[in-house]
Formats: structure tokens, C-alpha cells, sequence
């Protein structure tokens, strides 16, 4: 067991499984459901109410999604003490401020990876926002329950995904 | 037991199998988008595969209930093609680059922080948005299986089957 939990990495096979048999326990034991971009906008309220606490109250969306700590607030600070724990357990934790892929085609200036980190992110949560969903909430827990929702978005995220990745690297043969 | 708890509990195994999985890495879910490396596909589908028929299964037995996302076509495709462009420029989703954080991954950490700032866009848009594109195309909770006219298990069947299919294909391929 020891050993296992030391190994770097698991088949994704296997670890996805895993997350199969987590998923159906989370719905059978807490009726929860796994998703992540709901908790962004409850953070982005916790903080705009540090600095306008009765005009985040009045806002529409707000009143439509309370801001507070909810379940989906500590599965997402939950995946990063995990990941935290599985590879420090592994030895695997290195911090690295650009990913190799982006390094070998675009240099190794953290500002620019930064820049777009920061660009794809609003970007992305923007989107995420407007279709009710990420790959987790659309994707996992949206495919499971074969929501139609789930495979339009699912198949729409990839489209725009390969589209944006063949600007970025597509001249890049043989990398 | 508090359902915080479990949220926080749920979080810690999904980020550790998220770990295990190698599928926290940029470098991965660019693989998936370039069509190079699917190894986020296969951990993804995997999941997929066993929570649906976890989760029909218990829900046949009525010990579960779905939580469907409703479809809106305006929202789920624009929203789902502007988010997958962010997704590309970025490349981590927002539950991936918060596990990325936790196994060192800190450029991710600017993607965290673009996503908070676009969750604020979102809420600050809000209101113009929901009578319109979100308005657009309104079906409501549906499923697959709804919209076929069939079984569940007829349309979880045929979706194992060309998973498997591409999981054989990927393994044949070497992708």
C-alpha cells in the first residue's frame, strides 16, 4: 500500500476510476455533485464584499448564488491539499513557474506565461460562467448523469480548445 | 457529518487522484488539445464511464437523485467555446490549475487569479445577459435519453462502447 501511494503516478485508467467511485459516493453520501467554477464567483464575492459589502448584496447574480461557503467551496480548496499531499508523498512536487511545452515554444520568460495564465483564465471563467459549468461540473458530473448540457459544452470546449492550441503551436511540427 | 467536511474530504481524494492521474500538468492538457497526448481524456472518460453507471444504477434503486444542469443552447455553446479558448491559453481548467498549484505548478496560480477576475466580470454582466443569451434556446433539465426516446442503459451501453473504442485506438496509437 506503502508503495503504491509513493509510485509517481498511476494509470489514468485507474486513477480516473477511482474518481468514478468517488463521484458516485459524494452523490450517494452528500447529494453533492463535483464542480468548481460556482466557488470562483462565491471567492470573487467574498472579496468585492471586503470592499462594497451593500452593493455585492443587491447584485442579481448574487442573489441567485449566495455568497458563502458552501460544500463545492471546500472540494476545491480539498483538491489542492490533496495534490499537495500526493506529491509530496511521491517526491514529486517541483516548483515550476513555466510549464516545458510553453518554454520550448514561447522562451522562458515567466511575465509572458503569466500575462497568458492570467488572459486564459479570465477568458475561461467568463465562458465558464455563461454556460453553467466547468470540465468538472459540465464534463464529469454533467457526462455521468448524461445531461444534454454536459455534451454540448463538453464537445464546445474542446472545439475552441484545439482551435486556441493550433494558433499557439501549430506551426510547431514534431514537437 | 458536517457537509462541509465531506466537501473538504471529497476534495483531498479527487486532487490526489487528480495527482496520480498526471492530468494537473499544462504540459498534459495541451497534449489532449495539440491531439498529441490523451492522457486527461482517458482519466476523464474513465470517470465518466464508471460514475454513470454508478450513479443510474443507484438512482433505478431511488437512493440518489440527478442534479441536471438545464440546456441552453445560446449559453452552453458560446459560453463552452469562449471558456475552451481560455481553457487553450491557459491550460489548466479551474479545478486542474488549483490541484496544479498544489504540486507546484505556481504559474497557475496567475490563471487562479484571472479566473477570479472574470468570475467578476460575469457578475457585473449579469444582468444584461440573463435576458438574452441566456434566455435563447431554453430546453430546460434534459438527458440524452429524454431527447432519444430510449433507455438509459441503451445510451450508457453505446457510450462504454465507443469509449472503449478510443481508449483502444489511443493504446494502439500510442497517444
Amino acid at each position: 500500500m506503502n508503495n503504491v501511494l509513493k509510485q509517481k503516478s498511476w494509470s489514468p485508467y485507474v486513477a480516473g476510476s477511482a474518481a468514478g467511485i468517488l463521484l458516485c459516493l459524494s452523490v450517494l453520501i452528500a447529494g453533492k455533485y463535483m464542480g468548481a467554477s460556482t466557488t470562483f464567483v462565491r471567492s470573487a464575492g467574498l472579496i468585492e464584499k471586503i470592499f462594497a459589502y451593500e452593493r455585492v448584496a443587491k447584485m442579481d447574480y448574487f442573489v441567485k448564488t449566495k455568497v458563502r461557503i458552501d460544500w463545492q467551496w471546500m472540494f476545491v480548496v480539498g483538491i489542492f491539499f490533496g495534490s499537495l499531499l500526493a506529491s509530496r508523498i511521491s517526491r514529486d512536487f517541483v516548483a515550476t513557474a513555466v510549464p516545458p511545452t510553453w518554454e520550448k515554444r514561447f522562451g522562458p520568460e515567466k511575465v509572458r506565461r503569466w500575462t497568458a495564465a492570467f488572459t486564459g483564465g479570465t477568458i475561461a471563467m467568463f465562458g465558464a460562467r455563461l454556460t453553467g459549468g466547468c470540465p468538472s461540473g459540465h464534463g464529469l458530473s454533467g457526462l455521468s448523469q448524461l445531461a444534454v448540457s454536459g455534451y454540448i459544452s463538453l464537445i464546445c470546449f474542446f472545439l475552441a480548445g484545439i482551435g486556441m492550441a493550433r494558433i499557439l503551436y501549430g506551426g510547431t511540427k514534431g514537437r | 457529518m458536517n457537509i462541509l467536511i465531506w466537501g473538504f474530504i471529497t476534495g483531498i481524494i479527487f486532487g490526489f487522484l487528480l495527482q496520480k492521474g498526471q492530468v494537473l500538468r499544462y504540459d498534459k492538457q495541451l497534449g489532449a488539445l495539440c491531439l498529441k497526448d490523451f492522457i486527461i481524456v482517458k482519466f476523464m472518460l474513465s470517470t465518466v464511464l464508471v460514475a454513470m453507471v454508478g450513479i443510474y444504477l443507484l438512482h433505478d434503486f431511488g437512493l440518489v437523485e440527478l442534479k441536471l444542469k438545464p440546456t441552453v443552447l445560446a449559453a452552453n455553446i458560446m459560453g463552452s467555446l469562449i471558456f475552451g479558448a481560455g481553457w487553450g491559453l491557459l491550460g489548466y481548467c479551474p479545478g486542474t490549475a488549483v490541484g496544479a498549484l498544489g504540486e507546484g505548478r505556481w504559474d497557475s496560480l496567475f490563471g487562479i487569479i484571472g479566473m477570479l477576475c472574470g468570475a467578476a466580470i460575469y457578475v457585473e454582466l449579469y444582468p444584461a445577459l440573463k435576458t438574452n443569451v441566456l434566455a435563447w434556446g431554453k430546453f430546460g433539465k434534459i438527458t440524452l435519453p429524454e431527447i432519444l426516446g430510449i433507455s438509459h442503459w441503451i445510451v450508457i451501453s453505446g457510450l462504454i462502447i465507443v469509449s472503449c473504442s478510443l481508449f483502444y485506438w489511443f493504446e494502439k496509437k500510442g497517444l
